[in-house]
């Protein structure tokens, strides 16, 4: 059985349609992320999975069970880890979690020894009784993901869970995660506009407009895009870039920075082109598709910072805020 | 029942536990109503020579100053979940498998239970003002301060499930936490007010309070049971407004 099954889910808020019906399911174990820029539906989605907003049509299940209908066992099969930081930071680590297996219901006899697990799980055991004030954004991001899998769920929803952060500590939620997926077998949902991150999904949903444009493990996303770039400086840019074009009628531009050229592999065609050049080639570089390449495909412009309305100004200075 | 009574009682102790960490808000809640006491009740001393209970002008707003820290404490309380909203732990709540009830309820008693204590500690300087209290009018006067404590943090909350920013929370100070104080008989006798502004003061749940807590002090007449039911209603009616609201968080109605 399928842990997620949505099926042509939509959500109007007055006359702008945030979400034109989409579907996707996520399998035990799996995780599926949702890409795409600001605005596009991630939060969205998101919220409708997790109760918090009511969908306009479509339907959408967590563990078998209906979002608008069983709610509550909706709530009990998942985790989250909100965008915002949502912990208590006047309460310790251990008080955080106490507080979360209380409103979950974990029987008394257990919450001790999961939240002993939970806390080793995220290398946190030695700051287990200091206040949250005390904490750097990412040990505050570990605690919530430790907060968010104390009860067990079947699915952890993480919204762009490591916004905010620096790229070390980045990674590092990451290597956290994977080992939490590895060890429990536990499916994700994450949303992110970083592409590095959709990277670690096995699916990968890219959302725009409140449509998912495509959908796709991110290596066969990128199979799709035709293209390697390759650059190179040499002694003859431009007779070397019309020999490319004329001769073997490839996509050659000579430009400030060298020849680039379009090619379907580039590993094979690098030899050749020693081959034929050989003594006019200073430097080669060869640039594989990513994430952004399709996105950029898909959409004609690249996942970037839309303007940001006050609200969300202000929620970023105060997320800045706590994450210090 | 049991489950919602102990979902209660966890966001009742998460939020006491907070808010005894949070010393500097506890006093400046201290400050506030020694300045009026002393200064503004010493200097309005003389203009009301004639007060019910043969008592002194600060004697007299000394009810009114309780009930003003709790309306001020309870008020601050409810709204502090606009912020936990946006910010904070009350998302971690919403999506918890609780009840709304639980949330509304919870919320309520623990932001009385903060305003409870910041009244008590002003309540306990009564023998500056050279009053005489008993243990009981001690007790009933903590009672009463709590049941106002319950009512205002219920409407905090209401305020709360519509309010989603913090930019209208000057409106509400302006227009209904100072009317609602001013219009309760604390800082001046109501028997001699012209009518409409009785019909106000007697429309407003917390002249029930001053009238209760100053007859308990005072030891004047009065009808007191009218005036608890009068505040216990009002805050089964606000508490019920807010359940309804957060369980329509959402559908966008």
């Amino acid at each position: 059985m399928n842990i997620v099954e949505v099926d042509r889910l939509r959500k109007n808020f007055g006359p702008l349609e945030a979400l034109k019906g989409i579907s996707f399911s996520i399998t035990p174990g799996e995780i599926f992320g949702l890409l795409g820029p600001n605005g596009a539906g991630k939060s969205t989605t998101i919220k409708i999975l997790v109760t918090l907003l009511r969908k306009s049509s479509g339907s959408a299940l967590i563990n078998g069970f209906d979002v608008d209908r069983e709610s509550r066992r909706v709530r009990e099969s998942l985790g989250i880890i909100f965008q915002d930081p949502s912990l208590d930071e006047r309460l310790t680590a251990r008080e955080n979690l106490y507080f979360h297996s209380k409103l979950y219901h974990v029987p008394a006899a257990q919450i001790g020894e999961r939240i002993r697990h939970a806390l080793q799980l995220v290398d946190l055991q030695e700051r287990a009784d200091s206040l949250v004030t005390t904490f750097s954004g990412g040990m505050k991001r570990r605690l919530e993901i430790a907060r968010g899998i104390l009860h067990t769920p079947k699915v952890l929803f993480l919204d762009e869970p490591t916004i905010g952060l620096d790229p070390q500590t980045r990674a590092h939620i990451w290597d956290y995660l994977d080992g939490l997926r590895r060890s429990t077998g536990l499916a994700m949902l994450l949303t992110t506009h970083y592409m590095d991150e959709a990277e670690i999904c096995d699916r990968v949903a890219i959302i725009d407009h409140g449509e998912i444009i495509t959908m796709d493990t991110p290596a066969n996303l990128k199979k799709n895009l035709r293209h390697d770039i390759i650059t190179i400086a040499t002694s003859d840019d431009e007779a070397i870039a019309a020999a490319l074009r004329d001769q073997d009628g490839l996509d050659a531009v000579s430009s400030s920075g060298g020849v680039r050229i379009a090619v379907d592999d580039g590993q094979t065609f690098i030899p050749q082109l020693f081959a034929r050049f050989a003594g006019m080639i200073h430097s080669v570089d060869i640039e594989k598709p990513s994430l952004e390449d399709v996105f950029i495909q898909l959409t004609g412009r690249g996942i970037r910072e839309e303007e940001a309305s006050s609200a969300d100004r202000f929620r970023r200075l105060v997320r800045m805020r706590r994450r210090r | 029942m049991t489950t919602l009574f102990s979902d209660i009682m966890t966001i009742v102790r998460r939020d006491v536990i907070r808010s005894f960490r949070q010393k500097s808000q506890l006093y400046g809640s201290i400050a506030r109503p020694l300045i009026w006491l002393f200064l503004l009740g010493n200097g309005l001393r003389n203009s009301f020579a004639v007060l019910p209970g043969n008592v002194n002008y600060v004697q007299f707003i000394f009810p009114g100053m309780l009930v003003m820290n709790v309306l001020f404490a309870s008020i601050m309380a409810g709204t502090s979940v606009i912020w936990d909203r946006e910010f904070g732990f009350l998302k971690e709540i919403m999506v918890a498998p609780v009840t709304r009830v639980a949330i509304v309820v919870g919320k309520t008693v623990s932001g009385s239970v903060t305003a409870l204590l910041q009244g008590t500690i002003v309540l306990a300087l009564f023998p500056l003002l050279g009053l005489r209290l008993s243990p009981l009018q001690i007790a009933l006067a903590i009672l009463g301060m709590w049941l106002t404590s319950l009512a205002i943090c219920s409407l905090g909350v209401l305020i709360a499930s519509r309010m989603t920013s913090f930019e209208g929370f000057g409106t509400v100070n302006n227009f209904l936490v100072m009317p609602l104080f001013f219009l309760s008989g604390a800082m001046y006798p109501i028997h001699n007010l012209p009518g409409w502004l009785k019909a106000l003061v007697h429309a407003n749940p917390v002249t029930y309070s001053v009238n209760l807590l100053r007859g308990v002090i005072l030891r004047l007449p009065g009808d007191h049971l009218l005036g608890i039911s009068v505040i216990l209603v009002f805050t089964l009616l606000v508490s019920a407004v807010s359940v309804f609201l957060f369980t329509l968080e959402g559908t966008g109605r």
